[in-house]
């Protein structure tokens, strides 16, 4: 028994049966992410004021640079090897699926630096209300030691995330001196203690600071617990990794285990490959809307 | 099964040898291709969870009616299995939660949907457009082995400690990520392998529908069932989706602590919760009805379609308005995507979206009437042939009617300030699945049931079942209408005696009349009773596969539809003659023929030659 049309066009569609299937395949994933992007827009209407980071002050906006240009080129390889095979040239269609693959695998590398930077984060609001907030660089039964950075960097970077630290702090911290407005460059005040500035002196840290973990009344790192932002951040990255890993896991079994279809069934081999790049497509596609919305909106 | 057919493949170019071997017993029934073998795998698995959403729903019931007393045989087993939610054999409250919100995710997502979409589509639409197979057999396995593990996931969830989600089948948050056992964390994992399954499947369908029609089988040539599930997969395609994403970003609020559908400020048993909050609670209603009244209509189309297709056959005329009904399940299916607010006018989300809700609710009664009115007028002047199938499609017909007309004042705001969250909101909705799509299940398995195993079912004892099960249906949820207008909430986990008791007009509490109260009992026994009906039905259909009435052709009920030119039960590659197609769905009756069905695969009589010229032309 053969299925018709599995390699050949349907007349009266124009298409064989994967790329329908993968074209449906896709409209259910636009669903999926727009489901997606549209809570991340009604969150962020809906976050109280002060709470969402300002543009670019969460994320570096440099590794989500590179990572767009490598996922465009991951884009432009895909389709030459596909043209490749169309013009009859397997080694040539190897060697861009093999860029392909070096591609996503540079994605996923840069995408977990920066996930390590998050997670390696840490703001820790000390018994006495102050906060400190760096990377952690050392943590045993006793202390922790936090690098923090210098004072301008350190304030553009984070201030406005702070926001978020505090409507959960408030229980523990108490209503000093020490806890003033702050005018931020939104323009929004928000209640509670500037990071980094030592209560006693009112002086900003910055180096290897040292925390005794009995100073400690919480600690928590930057991850998707953080805040709202963080967790859309998280969701949507995370998901759309998994895709990256899904879509470069199916390219590198047709561009190498099951490679050998070419030698029996080209026509059927090169539209497999012709589907697998429509699936990268979307893949890339969902990152060019992630990437302003995420670092730079 | 015959595992050699000969199935030429004239479209496929390069048709090249296949080698058949017969395959063993893992290969045939449990990693099948075959979308026949699929299509029963479904059938079976939902109509055991069928079964198990019936049986919470019973010890429910029993609670209701009598609250606070052990369930007679059934509450040991209970304490047995589930310990102490079951002390005494009487249901703690966390059960009754639990058992409500798994009855309600059983239903639709393991019972119903599987049964109407997965099982009915994949076992007939192919033979019905002429197809040897699905378009992606092997996604068609997948789709069933992560419907199978979505079931596990869910059936296990009861006996983790803490037991399965007890949040309601909507699981609202904050509630849902709020009570602090597993149940939720389970719930929403098997969802989205539910939803994951359901997905591939409808991909499945809908290719499969556009580019494996036989020659010949044009659109306006396709049964209406066809129609109805090529519809069904669309909604499935493409609300599925946002309630993935919603189960995702639930997940995330429950296992990392993430607050998405948590607002800041929460309070959770007296003490703030710590969470970042800023999240929004009204989302995740969002979200989940996007999906959830869509899927209403994935409940419903299928079963209409399967009535539609039965109804033809016993009346031996042609369907009334065919193209008026494809049209209209058209419509219904576009405007199932923007009725969804019509479950939150009491969220306080604003009049004005209110109105646009109330408005769009209203229009989409049209093309449901429309459909139901084509199939009774589809009956005016008909022959009628009153077999099991044909009883039940029938009773279909009022007991939808019935559904969708009481679904109006819910649909209206102002009522639904009344009639919100009542009983009255469960007859409605039960009314358009359980009389409603339940007895188009019925129909289609007495129906079908022939072309399967190539036996009849035993017609007295389907009677039987039929009176019956229609009689105690009515009996379960007539009188919750009346319930539900005298205000019984549908949630109360002793079935609104608390309200018996308590009268007080100076602190603004006013009682139910008592005798709303005592209808529980009755519906308790008439819910019990329904259960018993459904012996017959177990009986006969297990029985008739060994003793049933062997069909005497391969078209038992003389029917015009490809299902039935092929040999029964269809082997592998269903057909085992090359299919053309030359004619409408529903060619009963023709005036001059020499019988009273003319198959779609007959050629006309004057010249079969011209017309496979003409059909090549427009191709």
């Amino acid at each position: 028994m053969d299925i018709p049309f599995t390699t050949k066009p349907r007349p009266d569609t124009g298409l064989y049966n994967a790329k329908l299937g993968i074209w449906l395949f896709l409209a259910s994933e636009v669903m999926l992410f727009g489901a997606l992007f549209s809570s991340y827009i009604m969150l962020r209407i809906g976050a109280p004021e002060g709470t969402w980071p300002a543009p670019g002050t969460m994320l570096d906006p440099i590794p989500g640079a590179i990572n767009t240009v490598v996922l465009i080129i991951s884009s432009i390889t895909v389709v030459l090897a596909w043209v490749s095979l169309k013009f009859n040239n397997f080694e040539q269609y190897r060697k861009y699926q093999a860029a392909t693959l070096a591609c996503a695998l540079a994605f996923m590398c840069i995408k977990a630096y920066e996930y390590h930077g998050k997670f390696n984060h840490y703001e820790v609001i000390k018994t006495d209300g102050s906060i400190v907030d760096g990377h952690m660089h050392e943590e045993t039964d006793e202390h922790v030691i936090l690098t923090v950075h210098a004072l301008e960097e350190e304030h553009d970077d984070h201030a406005h995330a702070e926001g978020d630290g505090h409507n959960h702090a408030g229980g523990g911290a108490p209503a000093e001196g020490d806890d003033h407005a702050v005018e931020k460059e939104g323009g929004s005040p928000y209640l509670g203690p500037e990071p980094n500035v030592d209560p006693t002196t009112g002086e900003h840290l910055h180096g290897e600071i040292t925390i005794l973990k009995s100073d400690i009344e919480k600690m928590e790192n930057y991850g998707p617990w953080h805040s709202t932002y963080l967790a859309i951040y998280f969701t949507l990255t995370g998901l759309h990794a998994l895709h990256v890993c899904g879509g470069a896991l199916v390219i590198f079994m047709i561009w190498g285990p099951l490679a050998g279809q070419w030698k029996t069934d080209p026509e059927r081999y090169t539209n497999r490959v012709e589907v697998s790049g429509l699936f990268w497509h979307f893949v890339d596609l969902v990152w060019i809307f992630l990437f302003p919305i995420l670092y730079l909106l | 099964m015959q595992a050699t057919t000969i199935v030429k493949e004239k479209a496929d170019a390069h048709a090249h040898e296949e080698h058949h071997h017969e395959p063993g017993f893992w290969q045939k029934y449990i990693f099948s291709t075959d979308h026949k073998v699929i299509g029963i795998q479904y059938g079976i698995t939902s109509l055991v969870f069928l079964f198990l959403g019936f049986c919470l729903m019973a010890c429910m019931r029993w609670q209701i009616a009598y609250p606070g007393q052990p369930i007679p045989v059934v509450g040991p087993l209970l304490e047995a299995v589930l310990g102490e939610v079951a002390a005494g054999g009487i249901m703690a409250p966390d059960l009754y939660n639990s058992f409500g919100a798994m009855h309600g995710t059983i239903m639709v997502f393991m019972a119903i949907v599987p049964l109407v979409f997965a099982a009915f589509g994949n076992y007939v639409v192919p033979l019905m457009i002429g197809a040897p197979d699905m378009a992606f057999p092997r996604i068609n396995m997948v789709s069933f082995d992560f419907f199978f593990i979505g079931c596990v996931i869910m059936f296990v969830s009861f006996f983790i400690p803490g037991g399965a989600a007890q949040a309601g089948w909507t699981s609202y948050s904050p509630l849902a990520t709020s009570i602090p056992t597993d149940g939720q964390t389970f719930w929403l994992i098997a969802m989205i392998m539910l939803i994951t399954s359901s997905l591939l499947g409808a991909v499945n369908f809908i290719a499969t529908i556009i580019q494996l029609r036989a020659p010949g089988m044009t659109w306006m040539r396709m049964p209406f069932f066809v129609w109805a599930q090529f519809v069904t997969a669309f909604l499935l395609l493409l609300a599925f989706p946002p309630l993935e994403t919603a189960g995702l970003m639930q997940l995330m609020d429950k296992v990392f602590h993430t607050s998405f559908f948590l607002p800041s400020g929460l309070i959770v048993g007296g003490s703030p919760a710590d969470i970042s909050g800023g999240g929004s609670p009204l989302l995740w209603q969002h979200l989940f009805w996007f999906l959830g009244h869509p899927e209403v209509y994935v409940l419903i189309l299928p079963a209409i379609g399967m009535v539609a297709e039965i109804i033809a056959n016993n009346i031996r005329k042609p369907l009334y308005g065919y193209k008026t009904m494809v049209y209209s399940v058209m419509v219904l299916g576009f405007l199932s995507f923007i009725v969804w607010a019509h479950h939150m006018y009491l969220t306080g989300m604003g009049n004005t979206i209110s109105a646009f809700f109330q408005t769009t609710t209203m229009i989409i009664s049209i093309p449901s009437v429309i459909l139901l009115t084509c199939l009774f007028m589809s009956l005016w002047g008909g022959s009628i042939r009153f077999n099991t199938p044909m009883l039940f499609a029938l009773a279909f017909l009022p007991m939808f009617g019935i559904g969708g007309l009481t679904g109006l004042p819910l649909g209206f705001n102002f009522s639904d300030i009344h009639l919100h969250d009542t009983y009255y909101v469960i007859a409605h909705f039960h009314y358009v699945v359980a009389p409603g799509t339940i007895f188009g299940i019925f129909a289609g398995i007495y129906y079908w049931y022939p072309k399967a195993t190539g036996r009849m079912m035993n017609e007295f004892w389907g009677k039987i079942h039929f009176w019956s099960s229609f009689i105690f249906m009515n009996a379960v949820f007539q009188p919750m209408f009346a319930q539900g207008m005298a205000g019984i909430h549908r949630r109360m986990y002793d079935g609104g005696a608390t309200y018996a008791g308590v009268a007080d007009p100076a602190s603004g509490v006013v009682s139910v009349p008592l005798k709303f109260i005592e209808m529980n009992k009755g519906i308790t026994l008439a819910a019990f009773m329904l259960g018993v009906s459904q012996i017959p039905f177990i009986l006969n259909f297990f029985m008739s596969m060994k003793n049933g009435k062997k069909v005497e052709s391969d078209n038992p009920w003389e029917s015009t539809t490809l299902e039935w030119q092929t040999p029964t039960p269809p082997p592998h590659g269903n057909f085992d003659k090359e299919i053309r197609v030359y004619r409408g769905p529903y060619e009963y009756s023709v005036p001059g023929a020499d019988k009273d069905y003319t198959p779609q695969n007959e050629p006309r009589k004057a010249d079969p030659k011209a017309d496979q010229k003409k059909e090549d032309a427009d191709k």
